[in-house]
């Protein structure tokens, strides 16, 4: 096993997060407290209570899931996406590193950035709203678990991307409409039941589900349901990227 | 053992473009072989498959006697790659670029180590500089760097003085011969003649994805560069008997009245020179002096244009 190898993709792709702190940090965590601020506190007073909860309070975990969600996937595909762009991909390629190695190094560093985000994210919303957390450990290990998964997926997008183009293509066509359908700023139990029925198809939905139980204890959906869809998409990752590096695919000629 | 054995390497890409056919090629321990031929010949290909960079068809490549898909991680770490193109991360540091590398080789961080490189390199003043504001020399000889940070034992150089003003070159020359010294294998690909003739001990010529020859330098200057001395002897001259011991000292070949003189010169001795110096003494007179010279690059030509 490379550690070594795994340690200086991860440390050179933190260090571009630091070199890049206001695009990588700032910005995220500033997008989603205007969210907060203009759907939370601004609109949100005039909506009743969800599920007993007030919307401001409702809307926190969707939030920084809807964040997590676009900034694992958006790391790791440009970590991955920009060697190949600027040729730099030849020295990773000629190392004594595997395939596994390489994607431990790349998803794990974007996976921390994206965990890194959400707990800005949350340590912010606390000076707004009275949070509370009623299962913090399984919380911490969703964020991580679920910006393992994204991240990963993001990989797998930037290895499969040949332009900058289709790196956009599958979060803003797919992923963006998917979180804002998925529950993230309303419970799914508001729609018709058609709609609902509809919902239970839209992978998202799980993840928001399980993230807002562990802060109230309350979800749309079975939490054991949840669980079992986040760990059957990281294996359904798991095998693609596995298919991926075993053909070369795209990166190798 | 062979620092590389490749055996019947054939390679298409998925255009079905056919970049290599047949290669079977070793290069010894400690010897720097240079790869001649010309644009699109096949040079880049056959060594991104020696690195790992790109895949064969088929065939079969040994690095110190392992196979490099096989046992990929410890031929990969004895092995420096040195690309034709510069691609670096502009905003690093060179120092963090270096230690990047060393670390994705799987080596302990040694600072020291990577100092040194740098000094040798001439690049230590830029040391905590961003790459992006180094020149394209300096640039090309942080990729050097970099592909050495691992102390591998064969360094790979694909065009390692294209566009590389001449004293950096030389400056090149001698640090890689330098690099041979400490007992570093060293395989690379020029357009420059002179750059094969100046430094390497075996040279290869790759046309269409055929290697045409593999022979030592002085083997292959002495095989096809020869130069020819071939004059006239004056009608005039009667001493026939001089002539022909003349003829059968210098192993001259004569066609009429046509002499043509074979032979190589070196710094140490001049054949063509002396033999004229002889037909002097001898009072023999002779006319339409001209001497056809063959040099590496003429050489190559022919090759090539076969
Ligand atoms: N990725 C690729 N896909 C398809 N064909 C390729 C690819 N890379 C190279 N080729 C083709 O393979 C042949 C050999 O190319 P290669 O780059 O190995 O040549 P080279 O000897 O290095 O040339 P140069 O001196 O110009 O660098 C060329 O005809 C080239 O067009
Ligand atoms: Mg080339």
């Amino acid at each position: 096993m490379n550690i070594r190898g795994i340690k200086a993709i991860y440390n050179f792709e933190m260090s571009r997060t630091f070199r890049t702190i206001t695009q990588s940090i700032a910005s995220p965590v500033l997008s989603t407290i205007l969210y907060f601020i203009v759907f939370g506190s601004a609109i949100g007073s005039r909506i009743n209570d969800i599920d007993g909860l007030n919307y401001s309070s409702f809307l926190v975990p969707g939030l920084v899931m809807l964040t997590i969600l676009n900034q694992s996937i958006s790391n790791s595909s440009f970590g991955i996406y920009f060697p190949k762009f600027s040729g730099t991909i030849y020295e990773i390629l000629s190392a004594p590193i595997s395939p596994f190695e390489i994607t431990c190094g790349y998803v794990l560093a974007a996976a921390s950035k994206s965990v890194l985000v959400g707990i800005i994210i949350l340590a912010t919303s606390s000076f707004f709203i009275e949070l509370s957390i009623i299962h913090p450990f399984w919380m911490i290990f969703l964020l991580i678990l679920i910006s393992l998964t994204f991240s990963l997926f993001g990989f797998i997008i930037g290895i499969w991307a040949d332009d900058f183009q289709k790196i956009q293509l599958i979060p803003s066509f797919i992923i963006t409409p998917l979180t804002f359908l998925g529950g993230s700023f309303y419970s799914i139990n508001m729609l018709p039941e058609f709609w609902q029925k509809v919902s239970y198809f839209n992978p998202i939905v799980y993840l928001v589900s399980a993230f807002r139980w562990s802060f109230y204890g309350n979800s749309d959906v079975n939490i054991k349901i949840s669980i079992f869809a986040i760990f059957f998409f990281l294996g359904l990752c798991l095998v693609l990227i596995s298919m991926i590096f075993r053909s070369g695919y795209k990166i190798k000629t | 053992m062979n620092a590389i054995e490749i055996k019947n390497l054939n390679k298409s890409y998925q255009n079905g473009l056919k970049a290599l056919e047949n290669i079977n090629l070793s290069v010894k321990k400690g010897e720097i072989f240079a790869l001649l031929g010309p644009n699109g010949a096949g040079k880049s290909t056959l060594i991104n498959i020696i690195c790992g960079i790109t895949k064969k068809s088929s065939g079969q490549i040994r690095v110190f006697g392992r196979d490099n898909e096989a046992d990929y991680k410890k031929t990969r770490s004895m092995i420096g790659l040195v690309p034709q193109e510069i691609a670096t991360d502009s905003f690093e540091r060179v120092i963090n670029t270096l230690r990047f590398s060393r670390g994705l080789f799987n080596k302990p961080s040694s600072d020291r180590y990577l100092d040194s490189v740098l000094n040798s390199l001439e690049l230590s003043h830029k040391k905590s500089n961003q790459i992006r504001t180094l020149s394209g020399g300096m640039k090309r000889r942080v990729m050097i760097a970099k592909a050495l940070s691992h102390e591998p034992n064969i360094l790979f150089l694909d065009e390692p003085t294209a566009g590389v003003d001449v004293a950096l070159r030389k400056t090149l020359w001698s640090y890689l011969n330098n690099l041979k010294k400490q007992g570093v294998t060293i395989f690379l690909t020029t357009h420059y003649i002179e750059e094969a003739e100046n430094i390497a001990d075996r040279i290869g010529v790759i046309n269409n994805g055929k290697i045409i020859i593999i022979e030592y330098k002085k083997k292959l200057l002495k095989k096809f560069g020869e130069k020819k001395l071939i004059f006239t002897i004056n009608r005039k001259n009667k001493s026939i008997n001089t002539i022909n011991s003349i003829i059968k000292k210098y192993e001259l070949k004569q066609k009429g009245n046509k002499i043509t003189f074979n032979y190589t010169q070196n710094s140490k001795k001049d054949p063509a020179s002396d033999l004229l110096s002889e037909l002097n003494k001898r009072s023999i007179r002779f006319q339409d002096l001209e001497i056809k010279k063959n040099n590496l690059e003429e050489i190559f030509i022919n090759l090539v244009q076969k």
